[in-house]
């Protein structure tokens, strides 16, 4: 995409220079140290990438870099200064003369990070305002014109007059980095700016940071992701805890990691690894040794079908009065003991077809059959007994909490009521919460008091509770950061094995299904556009949608060239 | 595809919005003339009996030839269908019936009364939102002792009854002071201390919802963005929070307006001003029911054309909103 260009000059002067940064929250006694001590230096046309998990300080050292680190944060640095300019004990316009200006800032999300309020071109356009950038609305609006041209949002004039919620996630992403371009800052910040988006826009994302640093912009990337930053990076820095664990040359650290836990990280991305591997280093069912490497070969075609969805067809009618259809004659089947994973972009049908396969929305047309009987067809006071063995995990564990409740009320609460006897509920509850690896002192704490990992834990002891034939599992990693994702695939597919329970997997994340899945159906815009066998399906897929998407796929680039541009980008398919 | 497009094009325009805003408000209007008429039939006592003795003054019993006069005056003996049909019609001609102790037309009395009342709970409404806003950008997401110090104020001002405020400020601005006259009259310094007595309480309110929305607002991530932009701290409250934090104030507008004008009446009173509260109160103590009754449709307009107001207000802040 962006081959032979120029070199960056390697004898141009440092334009940002950390030394010894630290950031703490509170006062004296119950100071929380966030950030311990992170150097380093940027040069133009050179991008740092911080790595690190959620909670090792990554965004708050960003945030300290623009004097934005919050209220309550200490922050004290032996050096932090900009192009010769001390940063430190800024005045606070002096600051606001910098932001922006010097440096443009790329928050996570685009959508909760554009005034959902105000329209695209007016937000792009406020910091040329506020820096006195234009002098008439004319040079305002060509400019902001301009950005959007130069972001590769399509028909920019229609664009900059929506609302950032019209706009498609990429479309989104891409005007808040516009936004930050505007005043074509020296440094460019941008944390977290490909996560929840789809790969395809994901890839959009990475080119244009790329052509950023073309530009001969300075880039620090934040992610968790180093599939993500592998492309784009020249040096990295791993944090965990507040702590630099290693930093380095990009080639050499994706190649030949020293420290054990950027070993981890990069493990733990499952792109390009063959299917069932595990990507955690922990083993986590502990209970009951399961049975080393069974695989279970008989023929799939001889195994009972579980599920079995004919011709759904599912319309909505949108806020404008127009019928949209959101699954289009959409056919599979689940056979026992097996993962069929459904991938899509959003808008593509996937959750839909989830929420009539679990008999939460009709289908219009077209029925489920659950174990050779009909479900979609019954009367829910017909289905309720037989609800339990279709259990479901979502995306966000906490929505699906009671708050209020503790973790052993959430679990037990979903046992089967054949389980009677008191003693023995809590003897089951016990069992689960081994089972998926957390400790029994958690089930007196709530759900706001475990981290991300564990939640998406109790919400599969809670699914496979009920000793259900299927779960359903809607995007049930892609909150999580990739080590934890990784010990989430590894525990569904043990328990899998463990408890014999058949998955409905549905992502965005092509290399997640591809890491747990045994089919992949590939629907778009409502439709089923290739299917088979996993590995049949990424070696070698039919519709030309298929091939977008695996091309689109981040994957690790660990041929650097050392001190070269970090941006080889693997052509077709691992 | 083309008629289905014309068709939403066509739901979506203003002016069928609007139309439709019109009649499901004249639907309100009927069902508030419906239940005011149905109330006159429920309530205790023969209600030529009650006219007698409201346009008398006395408190006997009427003979039945008197009884007999007035039912036939106003159609109380014939079928209740037929006295609800020629209600209707009156209404629909404007006619809201005749005090019966005035011997006026209800519609021309309220006219007279209702100007101040109105005058009175607008302004309050308005001064309520200056200070609410007004303080809440400054004092929102602050934690030092001013921002304390007006929150408690606020507070405070939330739960203070208005008709005892008003006394405190009458007795403080007026009666000691002397800035401000004892009874207001209609001159503009009189409906100062009204106002204030009516405003204080629900800048309170407005404040303290305005300022929860605010301080969640000001930890959004856009909020972070328009700061990395390089915005000022003010800027940024200004420009950003402040239009978010607005929404949910908007929306209490229109009961707000409903509480401020029932609670005119009473400050009406304190301060012996003008207006539809000594009205009012005189009819339902004396059992005035035309007037009663009138005050209630004319009440149920109001609200109709009020929430009209504030859908529209919404739509202009929050152009998410799609006229539905």
């Amino acid at each position: 995409m962006s081959q032979g260009r120029p070199q960056p000059v390697p004898q141009q002067p440092d334009l940002l220079t950390v030394d010894s940064l630290r950031v703490s929250f509170g006062r004296a006694i119950d100071e929380k140290p966030v950030v311990r001590s992170i150097s380093f230096s940027l040069r133009p046309g050179r991008c740092l990438a911080i790595v690190g998990e959620s909670g090792s300080g990554k965004s708050v050292t960003a945030r300290a870099l623009i004097g934005l680190a919050g209220r309550y944060a200490n922050v004290h640095a032996r050096q932090l200064s900009f192009d010769g300019t001390n940063l430190m004990g800024l005045s606070d316009r002096a600051w606001r003369g910098i932001r922006g200006n010097e440096i443009g800032f790329v928050l996570q999300d685009a959508l909760v990070s554009l005034d959902p309020l105000r329209r695209i071109g007016k937000e792009i356009g406020e910091g040329l305002l506020l820096h006195g950038a234009v002098s008439s609305r004319e040079e305002l609006a060509q400019r902001v014109i301009a950005l959007l041209k130069l972001v590769g949002v399509p028909d920019p004039e229609t664009k900059a007059k929506q609302l950032p919620h019209q706009l498609s996630g990429g479309q989104r992403q891409r005007a808040l980095i516009a936004s930050a371009l505007a005043l074509d800052p020296r440094i460019l910040i941008a944390d977290e700016p490909t996560t929840a988006l789809d790969v395809t826009a994901q890839a959009h994302v990475l080119s244009l940071l790329e052509e950023t640093k073309t530009r001969g912009k300075a880039l620090i990337l934040i992610s968790h992701d180093l599939a993500v930053v592998s492309r784009v990076a020249d040096e990295i820095l791993v944090m965990r805890e507040g702590e630099v664990v290693e930093r380095g040359n990009a080639g050499q650290i994706l190649k030949d990691p020293e420290h054990p836990y950027t070993k981890q990280l990069l493990d733990a991305v499952p792109s390009g690894r063959p299917r069932g591997s595990r990507l955690s280093p922990s083993t986590i069912v502990r209970s009951p040794a399961r049975q080393t490497q069974p695989e279970v070969q008989s023929p799939p075609k001889s195994r009972p079908i579980l599920l079995e969805a004919t011709s759904l067809v599912k319309r909505f009618k949108g806020p404008d009065g127009t019928l949209r259809t959101a699954v289009d004659g959409v056919s599979f089947e689940l056979r026992s003991g097996e993962t069929l994973g459904i991938v899509g972009e959003s808008g593509s049908g996937k959750s839909t077809m989830a929420r009539m396969v679990l008999a939460l929305e009709e289908p219009d047309e077209g029925a489920v059959q659950f174990a050779g009987r009909p479900w979609t067809a019954l009367a829910e006071r017909e289905r309720r007994a037989r609800r339990r063995s279709l259990s479901m995990i979502y995306q966000d564990p906490l929505g699906s909490f009671d708050p209020r409740w503790t973790v052993g009320r959430i679990i037990s609460d979903s046992l089967s009521s054949d389980v009677e006897i008191r003693r023995k509920r809590q003897e089951r509850v016990i069992e689960l919460i081994d089972l998926v690896g957390l400790s029994q002192a958690l089930l007196d704490r709530r759900p706001l008091e475990l981290s991300g990992g564990q939640r998406q834990r109790v919400a599969i002891a809670r699914a496979i509770a009920p000793n259900p034939a299927v779960i359903v599992c809607d995007e049930p990693v892609s909150a999580l950061d990739v080590s934890i994702q990784a010990q989430v695939l590894d525990l569904l597919g043990d328990l899998k094995e463990h408890v014999g329970v058949s998955y409905l997997f549905i992502s965005h994340d092509l290399s997640v299904v591809r890491q747990i899945s045994d089919r992949v159906i590939v629907m778009r815009r409502g439709r089923i556009v290739d299917s088979g066998a996993t590995e049949e399906i990424f070696r070698n897929p039919e519709s030309e949608y298929t091939k977008s998407l695996i091309a689109a796929m981040p994957r690790l680039v660990r041929d650097h060239q050392i001190g070269h541009s970090a941006t080889i980008l693997e052509e077709g398919i691992a | 595809m083309m008629g289905s497009d014309a068709v939403k094009i066509v739901a979506h325009h203003p002016i069928v919005w609007f139309t439709r805003r019109i009649f499901s408000g004249v639907v309100v209007v009927w069902a508030a003339a419906t239940f005011a008429f149905l109330i006159q039939c429920v309530l205790p006592g023969d209600r030529a009996q009650i006219i007698i003795n409201a346009t008398s003054g006395n408190v006997g019993l009427a003979s039945s030839a008197e009884l007999a006069a007035i039912n036939a005056k106003y159609g109380f003996d014939q079928p209740l269908a037929i006295q609800y049909g020629k209600y209707i019609l009156r209404i629909l001609h404007g006619d809201l019936g005749e005090s019966y102790q005035q011997h006026r037309p209800v519609a021309g009395i309220i006219a007279e009364q209702i100007g101040p009342t109105i005058i009175l709970a607008v302004t309050a409404l308005l001064l309520a939102w200056i200070i609410a806003i007004l303080t809440t950008l400054f004092i929102a997401g602050r934690d030092n002792m001013w921002a304390k110090l007006l929150n408690d104020t606020q507070v405070f001002f939330a739960t203070a009854p208005p008709y005892w405020l008003a006394t405190i400020l009458l007795v403080v601005f007026a009666v000691k002071l002397r800035i401000f006259p004892v009874i207001g009259g209609s001159s503009p310094a009189g409906l100062i201390l009204p106002t204030l007595a009516l405003a204080l309480e629900l800048s309170g309110f407005f404040g303290q919802v305005v300022q929860n929305e605010f301080t969640r607002v000001l930890e959004q991530p856009f909020v972070a963005s328009a700061r990395a932009r390089g915005m000022s701290d003010f800027g940024v409250r200004l420009r950003h929070v402040l239009r978010h934090a607005a929404l949910p104030g908007i929306t209490l507008s229109g009961w707000a307006l409903g509480k401020l004008l029932s609670g005119a009446i009473l400050i009406e009173v304190v301060f012996a001003r003008q207006g539809l509260g000594g009205v009012l109160v005189a009819a339902t103590s004396s059992r005035d029911v035309p007037i009663v009754s009138g005050a209630v449709l004319i009440s149920a307009g109001l609200f109709v054309l009020v929430s009209l107001i504030v859908d529209l207000t919404y739509r202009l802040v929050d152009p998410r909103i799609k006229l539905t």
